[in-house]
């Protein structure tokens, strides 16, 4: 490893910029004669449209769907069997399908101007019988979002093994959980800047995406345009985690008026946009059954999920990413014989729904792991202890698990092993005996999981949708004064892509990191990509440039051998050199000799030059398989339902670490976010579907109180098929926090009997759950004691 | 989220203020740090005609002390108090709410007298300036009058300021050297706007036991003697409280249960010698 290669600890390049305040984003961009556009949203969740009745003296501000004919709608259909399609328009028509539905664009100088002609219009509305719960819209047809359907669901699937075999196991728990939905709330929203450019005769977009040329092909083909007439750029970018990995009905409205107008406009989403019609991750709901062997072996799993897909199915995941994952994925890192798994993604009148950092993991991981924590107490061994039972062995590595997803490699039970020596579950076991002196109650929990990530072709082809990742390709050019130029289709905004592809680069050549400049968010500039999601960024992205290097490694190598006068296979390329038997060549020089004394260039060099772009993909494109333990202490105030996190512990193995420091950020960034899904945050919605929420005051995030500093630990085990053993490991952090704060607070009331499996875990949610148990026991007071079994 | 329009005007002195406040052909609205207001400007929630700015008016800055009180005009931030820029005559119980109040940056902007006006249940000073026997000093144009701050606000978001007159400043009682304090908000987050809030200050040199249930759904409930309520000892009698909550409509169990923890807390906190 040189000092700023693979493996090192380099300060963040781009921080410089964002720590001075120099980013660049979508709403810092001026372009000369640009309006702003405000949206005339629908305030009801499902509703005809009788009229949009626009002020005369505004006709020429205001655009609806009649100026739109000839834009297509959003369609992403999914390839799975019995997928139900549906089309989103781009402004609203006939009849509006969830609050905050585009239906109206206002165009004015200045926002609050646009905002004006957006209050001005009137829009008459019949409000219909909504479906604003996935579990009555799975059941009742009578409200349905999508007329021409029988019902409201887009799709269902089903697993089964062998589940018969488990119906005579001696332990069975059965619970229903819920997780809240969730808005995802970057620090910097949506936004779009467009302008049609006459003399390139292209449409330019300035958006803030995680996936500029899958946002580029979709607009092609709402617009009706090539592909070539169309560039999209996305500039710095505050945040995506899911949210901007999607086509937006304002990308396409926005970019047909600054067609139509021929002059640039754009729209900037704010705080209020944001919450009520961007609402749109994490709901789903579980019946799960655990089967164990008397001491607490996991013998089989048994799942009915449904997840809350909202109105419309988003571009390019579908409605479907969610639920058919869950099916997937919910075994989490465990090895047992028997699972079957119903899902149902509902359609309701809500946001569609989209993968949030950890896309379905959190969830499953919530959902089961509680169950393990009640299969472990009705074994009467500790929860780690039954997990030891079942989890994937070391000597098992790789592993098809029951989903015939493939583990690549790792050590899940010393991973376990760490975090419950790092908790001290004994030190707290014994303190637990005691009473605390303030009152309140503790609790341990621990929660386990595995993260595919980076999975490819293999994978998405099966499921159809409009995107299925390929070849991941990387440009890699040296400039005239030996400087290097990375650039990829993916985007980097938190992933520090900017500072780790170079240290990738830099392993390979050797060139000073500061002297390598990686280009991104461009589609004029670089290589197609489906682009950032999925934690893939470091494999994919980071494999093609190792790849892009070692091709350019080896032009190089010819070149310097020949100046060195020696043969090709007598040199190598390190230390921004190339170095030979006798002597070396600074990489400098050859770059000066190529592009500016190519008199000095031997007559068979190879004519493509210090530029050179590879594709990539894993040995294995099934995914790699990160994984780890959180372990969470916690202390619960019986009176005020108040939870306080006192420790938490982190181990993790994401393979080979490119860059440690930028690891530990993203698991931090990640934890922050699962505190958030397990003690906050929650978009609430009345029985017409309207969200309860429109400021961070009624959608509680949380802040850097908070947050605990985690105890993290890290294990490094390679995987097998990557470039350098690296794994993904963007969304872990987010993953398991829920199931860890949610087993350690109910190990914390256990106690007074009281247990909860809901995300979040607000203090009222506490209260109720105690209040429940204590009407409980006067019941049974009053009443002669209740049969039945443990179960 | 940007407001509407409006004019805008920062004038040097209150007659000024009282004046724009009478004209009756628009809609005029007082601000201060816009910590409050700014927000719902933003999202159209208010739509003035009219924003009179009045933290240009030096007298609503001044702060004056004497043997039995602290006077504060309306304009003094909470970080004035916090900083102890400001004297204190509460033994450091008023610095200690200001700490508590939202984050820094409202707290350099956040004005005493913009909390008190906007009467929001869920703020600090509303219920701590209560507890205290604080006085509001109004002004309008029939000239001044003051009030107890206990009584100042009338429901949610709605105080007795008339429609021209200004909440000019407060005055602050002087506890005594032996007077216990105990302060307890419960939110869900720092920063936030409370679930509960318990005050109770017991001043026994100035007879004085007062009591005040914070950050409910309506307007602080005010015991001015609350000694019945701490019959037995210093012990709080927690039915006696509970019934305040349920007479004054607050029918919630669990919020109630809140309640009466931060009010058991604050008690407890003004027990210590």
């Amino acid at each position: 490893m040189s000092s700023q290669g693979v493996g090192a600890r380099v300060l963040r390049k781009e921080d410089d910029r964002f720590l001075r305040g120099r980013g660049q984003f979508v709403a810092d961009i001026r372009l000369a004669g640009m309006h702003d556009v405000a949206f005339v949203r629908s305030p009801l969740a499902h509703a005809r449209i009788t009229a949009i009745v626009v002020p005369d003296a505004l006709q020429d501000r205001v655009w609806t769907v009649d100026h739109l004919a000839a834009v297509q709608p959003i369609r992403s259909v999914s390839g799975l069997p019995g997928f139900r399609v549906s089309e989103q328009p781009i402004l609203a028509q006939g009849k509006v399908r969830h609050v905050g539905e585009t239906v109206a664009m206002c165009v004015a100088p200045t926002r609050a101007q646009a905002e004006d002609i957006a209050a001005a219009v009137r829009l008459d509305l019949e409000e219909l019988p909504t479906v604003h719960d996935m579990l009555l819209g799975r059941s009742d047809t009578t409200a349905r979002v999508h007329e021409a359907w029988p019902d409201n669901v887009y799709l269902e699937t089903s697993v089964n093994v062998d589940i018969g075999l488990v119906s005579d196991a001696p332990i069975k728990v059965t619970r229903e959980i819920r997780t809240a939905r969730q808005a995802m709330a970057p620090m910097e929203g949506r936004g779009v800047v467009a302008h049609w450019d006459g003399r390139l005769e292209q449409l330019v977009v300035y958006t803030s995406s995680q996936m500029p040329h899958i946002v580029r092909t979709g607009l092609a083909e709402c617009l009706g345009l090539d592909e070539g007439q169309v560039r999209v750029v996305v500039p710095d970018v505050g945040g995506g985690f899911g949210y901007k990995g999607i086509l937006l009905t304002e990308e396409v409205a926005v970019s047909w008026l600054a067609m139509r107008l021929g002059h640039p406009v754009r729209w900037i989403e704010d705080r209020r946009e944001h919450l009520t019609a961007g609402a749109n991750c994490r709901e789903h709901h579980y019946v799960l059954t655990g089967y164990a062997t008397r001491d607490g072996r996991l013998l089989g799993i048994d799942c009915e999920a449904t997840v809350d897909s909202g109105a419309y199915s988003s571009y390019p995941f579908s409605a479907c990413l969610e639920a058919a994952q869950v099916a997937s994925i919910l075994p989490g890192p465990y090895d047992f014989p028997a699972y079957r798994c119903l899902t149902h993604s509902v359609a309701t009148n809500k946001c569609p729904i989209l993968p949030y950092r950890g896309v379905a993991r959190t969830g499953v991981c919530f959902a089961l792991e509680l169950v393990l924590d009640d299969l472990a107490h009705a074994a009467g061994i500790e929860p780690h202890e039954l997990r030891m039972k079942s989890l994937v062995r070391p000597e098992q590595m790789p592993f098809d698990n029951i989903t015939k997803k493939h583990f690549d490699s790792g050590d899940y039970p010393e991973a376990l092993r760490q975090a419950v020596e790092a908790i001290d579950y004994r030190a707290i076991r014994e303190r637990q005996a005691r009473p605390e002196p303030d009152g309140r109650l503790i609790g341990v929990g621990i929660s386990i999981y595995c993260e595919q990530a980076a999975h490819g072709t293999s994978v998405y082809a099966g499921w159809g949708i409009p995107m299925v990742p390929g070849y991941e390709q990387a440009t890699a050019r040296l400039t005239p004064d030996g400087g290097l130029e990375l650039r990829i289709g993916a985007h980097s905004h938190g992933q520090s892509l900017e500072t780790t592809l170079p240290q990738v680069a830099n392993e390979i050549l050797g060139i000073d990191v500061a002297k390598i400049k990686l280009v991104h968010g461009d589609t004029s500039c670089t290589p197609y990509s489906t682009g950032t999601w999925g934690s893939r960024c470091m494999v994919m992205s980071g494999g093609a440039v190792a790849r892009a290097c070692r091709t350019l490694a080896t032009r190089l190598a010819t070149i310097g051998a020949w100046i060195l006068k020696t043969d090709a296979d007598k040199v190598s390329v390190r230390d921004g050199m190339v170095i030979g038997p006798t002597g070396s060549v600074p990489i400098e020089r050859i770059a000066h000799i190529w592009f500016r004394r190519p008199q000095d260039l031997p007559a068979d060099v190879n004519p493509g030059g210090l530029e050179v772009t590879e594709g990539y993909k894993p040995e294995r494109d099934s995914g790699t398989f990160g994984y780890g333990v959180h372990a969470a202490l916690v202390a619960v105030d019986p009176e005020t339902g108040y939870i306080e996190i006192l420790d938490y512990v982190i181990v993790e193995d994401g393979g080979k670490l490119v860059n440690p420091m930028v690891v530990d950020g993203q698991i931090y960034g990640g934890t922050a976010q699962g505190i958030g899904t397990a003690l906050y945050e929650e978009m609430a919605f009345d029985g017409s579907g309207q969200p309860l929420a429109s400021t961070f005051s009624d959608y509680l995030l949380p802040g850097p109180t908070e947050v605990p500093e985690p105890r993290m630990f890290h294990m490094e085990t390679k995987s097998p098929y990557t470039e350098f053993g690296v794994k993904g490991i963007g969304e872990s952090g987010a993953i398991p926090p829920p199931a860890a704060i949610g087993n350690a607070v109910n190990d914390a009331l256990r106690p007074l009997g009281a247990a909860l499996y809901v995300t979040p875990i607000t203090p009222r949610r506490v209260l109720q759950a105690l209040a429940a148990v204590a009407q409980a026991g006067k019941v049974r007071e009053s009443a002669p004691p209740a049969t039945g079994s443990v179960q | 989220m940007k407001p509407s329009r409006f004019d805008y005007e920062r004038p040097a002195d209150l007659a000024t203020v009282i004046r724009l406040l009478q004209r009756e052909d628009i809609n005029v609205k007082i601000v201060a740090g816009s910590q409050s207001l700014g927000p719902m400007l933003n999202m159209r929630l208010v739509q003035p005609d009219l924003l009179v700015d009045i933290t240009g008016i030096a007298a609503l800055k001044r702060v004056e002390v004497d043997a039995d009180a602290l006077v504060i005009g309306a304009c003094v931030t909470h970080a004035d108090i916090e900083d102890m820029r400001v004297p204190d005559v509460t033994g450091g119980a008023m610095a200690k709410v200001a700490r508590g109040i939202a984050y820094r940056a409202v707290r350099s902007r956040g004005t005493v007298g913009g909390s008190l006006a906007h009467a929001d249940p869920s703020a600090d000073w509303i219920s701590c300036l209560a507890a205290l026997g604080a006085q509001v000093l109004i002004a309008g144009p029939d000239g001044r009058r003051e009030m107890p701050v206990g009584d100042f606000m009338t429901g949610v978001f709605e105080s007795a300021l008339g429609p021209a007159e200004v909440l000019e400043a407060v005055r602050v009682p002087r506890l005594s050297g032996r007077a216990r304090w105990g302060f307890h908000k419960l939110c869900r987050k720092t920063g936030e706007l409370a679930q509960a809030i318990g005050v109770v200050l017991h001043d026994p040199e100035r007879a004085v036991c007062r009591l005040v249930i914070g950050a409910t759904e309506a307007r602080p409930i005010v015991v001015g003697d609350a000694h019945s309520l701490f019959g037995n000892g210093r012990q709080l009698d927690v039915e006696a409280a509970h019934k305040l909550l349920v007479d004054a409509g607050h029918a919630d169990a669990l919020d109630n249960q809140l309640h009466i923890a931060a009010l058991k807390r604050a008690a407890a906190s003004a027990e210590q010698p």
